[in-house]
């Protein structure tokens, strides 16, 4: 028996492949998390039956649904899945009422039991009161509540979250998330999306995706909050050096020795791939080779200034960022091409073994020091 | 286009001329309208009105009621309304189904298809008259197995009318109607379907609701064109005064003996022509692009 969905997808497209294990146990929710190109999408499609993957195997609560080899592809109506989309894509002829009372009337209910169960859901998402009015005439936050109403509607077995957020008024997106997370509860959920915020607030899991495999899957806050590969710890807004661990810490490709603490307090296996991640908000920036004897000093050059929140972040050649104030900034005359040298506490830096992961492989596009860093608030690419 | 023009040159975002930036004004300079080009434009605009203007000046306004409502007139016009509404439905129930599967279907092979959907829209209508003739005439290979069947036949009759009609119009339909199903896209289906819709559900539900614009503009495009049909109607159906003389005939016939009758009914015609243009022209040019 097999509670809850497992996915299996193999699906190669020229140049791309992807290749996908995941297992969803019953009212978990889980966030798939990864770039733009990193198989997101091909794999939320499959599982949703509007592709059809060259291999593998979905199964949701004991029905197969896709299995290429014996010939299995259930239609989508047929699923049980429902879907929320970046754009609310209510239908727009019909009033918020009805697009969600269109779920229930595919499945067989009357005109009458249909829109009972509508004004239900709108009210469970706090839309009651535009029940007759129709798409056009909806703002988009309104939209998107009432297009979650319509999902959870037409009762699925699992949800499928596409970006829900991301194309909401960022005023708006925190009303909305909550939203979410009351209304998810206990239900079978696949969440795609690009910020970590919403994994933080809604997913029990994640699972990291990267040129079409996961790099890294865990329990939300632990891969969060101790990444092993790059774009987890951009996501989070951490800085992450990967190299080989060391008694004190980690050396880079390059040499660089950096001190930290291992995870679980002892140190990693000496000599295994490892990352050390510490937040921009714990980087000290010098414009002259720092006095005393801190442990970790990364000479750089800065590569650019952005805002970020009340700070200024400041981003090195390497891809290290520190966090500091305007002020500092002014002080030290920083600009683009200064050199700077990034000091950071041992106590900050956490290092993490990776040798389980793919981190390491995840790290091949960078060069010697393959350092990466930066939180990803959103780039402009994952529109 | 000329928004995106004025956008480089637009003061900051926010600022109060924003609005101008957005709306043509007299201060924007075309680049690409040489002045020479306004002659051979007049020329050609001019093609097309003066003709009309010229009917219409010409019209016999003090007998036109008596002229309209002759026998053969009226015969004409009832036969006219009757067949291009039979023809524009027949076009619906068939040319709609073909334009989704143009649209939706993922068959190899559609592109050929679809390049002859578009064969009565250029070729000479009498061409296509002679061609069902040869088709369902009484020597022709259904219309000999219709014979021999059923003891129908169909040229020289109302029947034929229709069918002419319908093989001129289908095209106008499907073009337009396919457009609009393309210009729609699929998002809205494929959401249906997630809400546990099966295809019909959808096809009735979300489909059809959605291109019912395309489909209406389609529809008077194709009732004009029935309407206006000439050329394949007096082959394939000849002209038998209420039976296959449809108004185009009568006024070509009319001309010979009564030429005061022939212009009245043309700007029967005219009129008709106008309001087509009216309701259908916006969604209709975008559909025949």
């Amino acid at each position: 028996m097999n509670p809850g969905l497992h996915a299996e997808v193999r699906v190669r497209r020229g140049d791309f492949d992807l290749d996908v294990t995941m297992r969803v146990g019953r009212g978990e929710v889980l966030a798939v998390l990864g770039r733009n190109g990193s198989g997101k999408s091909t794999l939320l499609g499959s599982i949703a039956g509007l592709l059809r993957p060259d291999g593998g195997r979905i199964v949701l609560e004991d029905r197969v649904l896709t299995d290429p080899d014996a010939g299995v592809l259930v239609p989508p109506h047929q699923r049980r899945i429902g879907l929320l989309a970046q754009q609310p894509l209510l239908f727009p002829h019909l009033t918020a009422l009805d697009n969600v009372a269109f779920g229930p009337r595919a499945g067989g209910a009357s005109r009458r039991e249909a829109r009972a169960v509508a004004l239900r859901h709108l009210t469970e998402v706090d839309a009651a009161e535009f029940a007759q009015r129709r798409p056009g005439q909806l703002s988009g936050g309104q939209a998107q509540r009432i297009a979650l109403a319509r999902a959870l509607a037409s009762s699925p077995q699992l949800l499928l979250l596409d970006e829900p957020l991301s194309a909401v008024d960022v005023e708006l997106a925190p009303a909305l998330r909550s939203l979410l997370r009351s209304l998810l509860g206990d239900r079978l959920t696949v969440l795609v999306t690009h910020q970590v915020i919403d994994a933080l607030v809604l997913a029990d899991r994640v699972l990291v995706l990267d040129a079409g495999r996961v790099v890294e899957e865990g329990p939300t806050l632990e891969v969060l909050t101790r990444p092993r590969s790059a774009f987890a710890a951009r996501l989070a807004g951490l800085n992450m050096v990967s190299g080989t661990a060391t008694v004190n810490g980690l050396r880079t490709a390059g040499g660089t020795e950096l001190a930290g603490s291992g995870d679980g307090g002892g140190p990693t296996g000496v000599g295994q791939p490892a990352v050390a991640v510490f937040p921009p908000a714990s980087v000290a920036v010098h414009v002259h080779p720092p006095g005393g004897s801190p442990r970790n000093v990364i000479r750089d050059r800065v590569v650019a200034l952005e805002p970020e929140c009340a700070l200024v972040r400041v981003r090195g050649a390497s891809g290290l960022a520190a966090d500091i104030t305007a002020g500092a900034v002014v002080e030290l005359g920083l600009h683009a091409g200064s050199e700077v040298w990034f000091v950071v506490k041992a106590a900050e830096v956490a290092v993490h073994s990776t040798h389980t992961a793919r981190a390491g492989a995840a790290d091949g596009e960078q060069p010697a020091t393959a350092v990466h860093s930066g939180p990803l608030t959103r780039s402009p690419d994952d529109a | 286009m000329s928004g995106e023009r004025h956008g480089d040159a637009a003061p900051p975002r926010n600022g109060p001329a924003r609005v101008v930036t957005q709306t043509r004004d007299q201060h924007t300079v075309h680049v690409g309208l040489p002045g020479a080009l306004w002659i051979p434009a007049g020329l050609a605009f001019g093609l097309i009105v003066l003709p009309v203007a010229g009917l219409i000046l010409r019209a016999p306004w003090s007998r036109f009621l008596e002229l309209i409502t002759s026998e053969a007139s009226i015969a004409a016009l009832e036969l006219s309304l009757r067949t291009a509404a039979v023809a524009t439905t027949v076009c619906v129930l068939i040319g709609g189904p073909l334009a989704v599967v143009l649209a939706r279907g993922r068959v190899p092979g559609m592109r050929l298809v679809r390049s002859v959907v578009l064969l009565p829209l250029v070729l000479p209508p009498v061409v296509g008259g002679l061609a069902l003739l040869y088709l369902l005439g009484r020597n022709g290979f259904a219309g000999k197995a219709l014979d021999v069947a059923f003891g129908v036949t169909i040229p020289y009759t109302t029947t034929a009318v229709v069918l002419a009609q319908t093989f001129v119009a289908l095209p106008f339909l499907v073009v337009s109607l396919e457009g609009a199903l393309r210009t729609g896209g699929e998002r809205y289906e494929t959401m249906a379907a997630t809400l546990g819709a099966p295809p019909w559900t959808v096809f009735w539900r979300i489909t059809i609701p959605l291109v019912l614009p395309g489909l209406g503009s389609g529809m008077v495009l194709a009732f004009a064109r029935c309407l206006g049909e000439f050329g394949a109607t007096i082959a394939f159906a000849g002209s038998l005064q209420g039976v296959t003389r449809t108004l185009p005939l009568e006024v070509y016939l009319q001309r010979e003996v009564d030429v005061d009758g022939a212009v009245a009914l043309a700007l029967v015609l005219v009129a008709v022509a106008i309001v087509v243009i009216a309701v259908a022209r916006p969604r209709a040019a975008e559909g025949l692009q």
